[in-house]
């Protein structure tokens, strides 16, 4: 788009992720709870995603698509059986296309608790420039 | 085959075939209401838990994604385990705009029954990653034994 008219972030359509290609135990996807608010300087993203290890966590920003994907850890030992299950773990996957230009350089992320923070500074905006024609 | 005076009471329902079907519809969905199919049946309680258990043990799992381990309260009296804690979530810049605003914050508290005995002191609880997990390693009557045969 020519103009940068909505400020929001869209969701893009959650898609069912091919278990061929991925972990042939990867069979559920979940979308993870997310908080987003913005400044002039940045953008920040909190997503809820509790069981992912820090390196089972995948952070992809392609041409203004944002991406999360995380992968629960399975702790469950051989021997161990379930007598309640209220919930399940897979994966967390969910996408979001920015608005703003983003400065690749400088985002940063950290999870912590299960909670992803993810840091998007917006890129400075092409200023105008002065060009001072001198007299030859 | 019972064969009905076409204008009787009993054959009623013959005119409006729906009603017969919405009454169908009713049931089954009772039905299934009654005996859910799956295995997951979520309480309605925050957190939602998973119990496993091997034979030494009970493990109870829950996530708790932003929530301190200062803020988790975890008690046990007899074979009831009482969760309770507070979710918080710390503001931010008063001039940020929010464009999705879904993560909850608050307080919550809940019982768990345990399957059964359990040895109160030797309860473990850690967090990792935002999931909580206890173990309560079963009572020494609660095992499983194996019982050798003796020759008479």
């Amino acid at each position: 788009m020519a103009e940068n008219v909505a400020q929001d972030i869209q969701v893009k359509q959650k898609q069912e992720v091919s278990p061929t290609a991925e972990h042939a135990q990867t069979s559920v996807i979940y979308t993870p709870l997310v908080d987003i608010f913005e400044n002039d300087k940045e953008l920040t993203v909190l997503a809820d995603m509790p069981g992912v290890k820090p390196e089972d966590l995948k952070i992809d920003l392609r041409d203004d698509v944002l991406t999360l994907v995380g992968d629960e850890a399975h702790s469950e030992k051989e021997d161990e059986r379930y007598l309640v299950r209220e919930y399940g773990s897979g994966r967390y996957y969910r996408q979001f296309t920015l608005s703003d230009k983003i400065d690749q350089g400088k985002i940063e992320a950290s999870l912590s608790d299960g909670v992803l923070r993810l840091t998007l500074p917006k890129a400075e905006a092409a200023k105008p420039r002065q060009i001072t024609v001198k007299a030859g | 085959m019972i064969l009905r005076p076409f204008f009787s009471s009993t054959a009623r329902s013959w005119q409006s075939p729906f009603a017969e079907l919405d009454r169908m519809r009713r049931d089954l969905s009772r039905l299934l209401e009654e005996y859910p199919s799956e295995a997951e049946l979520p309480s309605g309680v925050f957190p939602l838990t998973n119990i496993t258990e091997d034979k030494d043990c009970f493990y109870l799992h829950a996530e708790l994604p932003g929530v301190r381990k200062e803020d988790i309260e975890i008690s046990i009296t007899g074979n009831s385990l009482s969760l309770s804690g507070e979710r918080k979530i710390s503001p931010e810049d008063e001039k940020a705009k929010y464009l999705r605003r879904e993560r909850e914050s608050g307080k919550f508290r809940r019982m768990i029954k345990l399957p059964s005995m359990i040895e109160v002191e030797k309860v473990e609880a850690r967090t990792e990653n935002g999931v909580l997990t206890i173990i309560l390693p079963k009572a020494e009557a609660a095992k499983p034994k194996q019982i050798a045969i003796k020759a008479a």
